[in-house]
């Protein structure tokens, strides 16, 4: 398969739309097993004699989507840095896509993390370092979304937002480390630090099926959303008013 | 090449110093902003010895970006932007240039006002010479990483507000250590000087990154 | 000099020209025209370097624009619809501002003669916000005076001027051509040259009322 192929949105259009489908699909199953295990097989009692309480179990949504929002950020600015760079239609277009995603896990791990924080801290919202970080990251989405509609030119709209998302990107570490460290000879976080290889496996086990899962379904609301931008945008050419007068026969 | 530098640097002041109102109303906005505290919080002394650092940093960060809605825009409605970027001179350069003169005319009057306003919440005299250090080296970021906000939002509509929500998050770091170093000059003088080190560093990098990541920005929306 | 090929230009869903190649060699004027609206002002931004073309390249001297960059723009003096100039500097200060940033600072009295060549003596020291549309677009003007770029982009030069003005201005653009630069321009006025070729351009025509003599797009 020629992959440089894929990088011109006629060619792009049907490969994502038979994706859909399938990663559909995939997370309806890897989060089903996620909840699954993770709700119902996972044991309170773990590593020792000291029961978890009920509510520890929304880590399986909370973590995961934590993770997503990290991730789909860093996807967004490296997107938007290929299509500063190469010039490519298509990767502001993915960019464009990815970021009403990021913003969802962010708010979701958000949401969770207050979940949590009401029977643990007893408050809804604590100024967690880590839930602190979170909300900057929203912040950042957002702003990605607001310039880019703002923006009616789309040339202009993609390449500024785009510069935005690597001056965001630069700015992640600085401000995660503000957050974390307010002091700079000293930091500490709410959350306990425990490395990945002390986790017991029937935690980790759903995490990562739910982690896999939501990358599943990042994949097609990604795609998704990804076509709706390709045949806005290419409205005017041949194949796509095929594919339009098509849509509107069935 | 400073040359240039300076030439747009003299220019700006130079029109500054020809409107003289748009200085001042920064100056008042953040005066304004800083005396508004006091009256919704309680004017008790003690707690407004602990708010009083965070009140003023915030009070500078929005009136800094206040500032940065007017840094390009007038510039960009008579079209003499467009002859900066013809001009033949690495834009970056131009661009600091601007920022500077936008610091000198923003940022400074800012430090030079703050033990005024910080009298109004009772802070020591040490603490007093901590923020004026912290703002003098922490409003000049301000500055440079709002031009790169201030370019990407130009002509827009409603350009202003969404300059604050693109802008605020990233001015983040230098309100925490800023504040910091403020309150910790209340317990000993000497504990500032980490925070005051990594301002320093921000502003480095700031100087170095923000002027190329704003003339990009701008060759952007003046396409 | 200046060498164009297969340049196309999208603005929003439109396209405004595509598949379009002209080559500019000195002592020579290239005419743009065509209507509202068919990508005048666009081809010359595209030509300054401000608007990035969606294909073909630009090159300058056997370079390539892009690449070329602030050398490029040392190069170059472009006058856009808007004038420039900011309201509440004077003219001489405006002037001397230009020059500076141009690279070729001139002195005062330079610019005094340039203002007074283009009939704006006594008016050097007002901000030039009190000045009228016409004499702001003559202040603006009085930067061809001074240039020494071989290449100027003008858009839209006349308008606004009166019947001085513009004869005046139609003498420096043929002094430029003669002197061995080259002019781009779009404008509703013919302009006499005393020497040097004059080539036109026509944006957004059909195939079928194209002139064979001219160098268009389609």
């Amino acid at each position: 398969m020629n992959w440089f192929k894929l990088a011109s949105p006629a060619a792009f259009y049907p490969f994502a739309g038979r994706l859909i489908p399938r990663f559909g699909l995939a997370a309806l199953v890897l989060v089903l097993i996620g909840f699954d295990w993770g709700f119902f097989l996972t044991s309170d009692q773990l590593g020792g004699s000291n029961p978890q309480k009920e509510y520890y179990r929304i880590i399986f949504v909370h973590v995961p989507a934590a993770w997503m929002s990290m991730w789909l950020y860093l996807v967004l600015a490296a997107w938007s840095a290929i299509g500063l760079v190469f010039n490519t239609r298509l990767s502001f277009m993915m960019a464009k896509a990815v970021a009403p995603t990021g913003a969802i896990f962010t708010f979701l791990a958000l949401w969770t993390g207050a979940l949590w924080g009401r029977p643990s801290w007893g408050t809804y919202w604590d100024w967690d370092p880590r839930l602190t970080s979170e909300l900057l990251l929203f912040f950042l989405y957002i702003g990605y979304i607001a310039l880019h509609s703002a923006i009616d030119d789309t040339r202009r709209a993609d390449r500024a937002a785009a510069l935005l998302a690597i001056v965001g990107l630069v700015m992640v570490p600085v401000i995660f480390l503000s957050i974390n460290c307010p002091d700079p000879t000293q930091c500490a976080s709410l959350h306990q630090r425990s490395d990945p290889g002390s986790i017991h496996l029937s935690i980790l086990i759903p995490m990562l099926s739910m982690t896999l899962g939501f990358w599943a379904y990042s994949f097609a609301a990604v795609f998704a959303r990804l076509r709706t931008i390709i045949l806005t945008r290419e409205a005017d050419s041949a194949w796509a008013r095929e594919v339009i007068a098509q849509e509107a026969r069935t | 090449m400073f040359r240039v530098f300076y030439c747009v640097l003299a220019r700006d002041i130079t029109l500054a110093m020809r409107r003289r109102t748009d200085v001042l109303t920064t100056l008042f906005f953040f005066v304004i902003v800083v005396s508004l505290f006091p009256l919704g919080v309680g004017s008790e002394r003690e707690q407004l010895r602990l708010l009083g650092p965070g009140v003023v940093w915030v009070a500078a960060l929005l009136a800094s970006m206040l500032a940065l809605e007017r840094l390009f825009a007038a510039d960009y409605d008579d079209g003499t932007l467009e002859q900066l970027l013809l001009t033949g001179q690495p834009l970056a350069v131009l661009v600091l240039g601007k920022v500077v003169a936008h610091w000198l005319l923003t940022g400074l009057p800012l430090v030079l006002i703050a033990p005024l306003v910080a009298m109004q919440y009772h802070l020591s005299p040490p603490a007093i010479w901590v923020m004026m250090a912290a703002l003098a080296i922490g409003t000049p970021v301000l500055s440079l990483i709002g031009a790169i906000g201030a370019a990407l939002t130009l002509g827009l509509r409603g350009g202003g507000i969404l300059l604050s929500l693109l802008i605020l998050p990233l001015y983040v770091p230098v309100l925490v250590y800023g504040a910091g170093a403020v309150s910790v000059s209340a317990i000993d003088i000497a504990d500032t000087e980490p925070y005051l080190s990594l301002l320093s560093a921000f502003l480095l990098g700031a100087s170095l990154l923000a002027p190329l990541a704003a003339a990009a920005a701008l060759r952007i929306s003046l396409e | 000099m200046l060498d164009v090929t297969d340049l196309a230009c999208r603005r929003g869903e439109r396209d405004l020209f595509s598949g379009l190649g002209f080559q500019l060699p000195a002592r020579t004027l290239l005419h743009v025209r065509g209507r509202n609206g068919s990508g005048k002002t666009s081809l010359l931004r595209v030509l300054c370097g401000l608007l990035r073309p969606d294909a073909g390249s630009i090159r300058w001297r056997g370079e390539n624009i892009r690449e070329l960059a602030e050398d490029y723009h040392r190069d170059l003096l472009y006058f856009g619809h808007l004038n420039g100039l900011k309201a509440d500097l004077t003219g001489l200060e405006n002037l001397r501002i230009a020059s500076t940033l141009d690279q070729a600072p001139v002195d005062e009295d330079a610019i005094i003669e340039a203002l007074a060549r283009i009939g704006l003596e006594g008016f050097e020291d007002l901000p030039t916000r009190m000045l009228s549309q016409g004499q702001k677009k003559r202040v603006a003007l009085a930067r061809l005076i001074l240039s020494k770029a071989p290449l100027w982009i003008l858009d839209e030069p006349f308008t606004a001027l009166d019947v001085d003005a513009v004869e005046f201005l139609q003498q420096l653009i043929s002094a430029q051509v003669a002197d061995g630069g080259s002019v781009v321009l779009t404008t509703h006025q013919e302009v006499p040259l005393t020497r040097g070729a004059i080539q036109r351009l026509t944006l957004g025509e059909t195939v079928d009322d194209l002139d064979a003599a001219t160098p268009a797009a389609h």
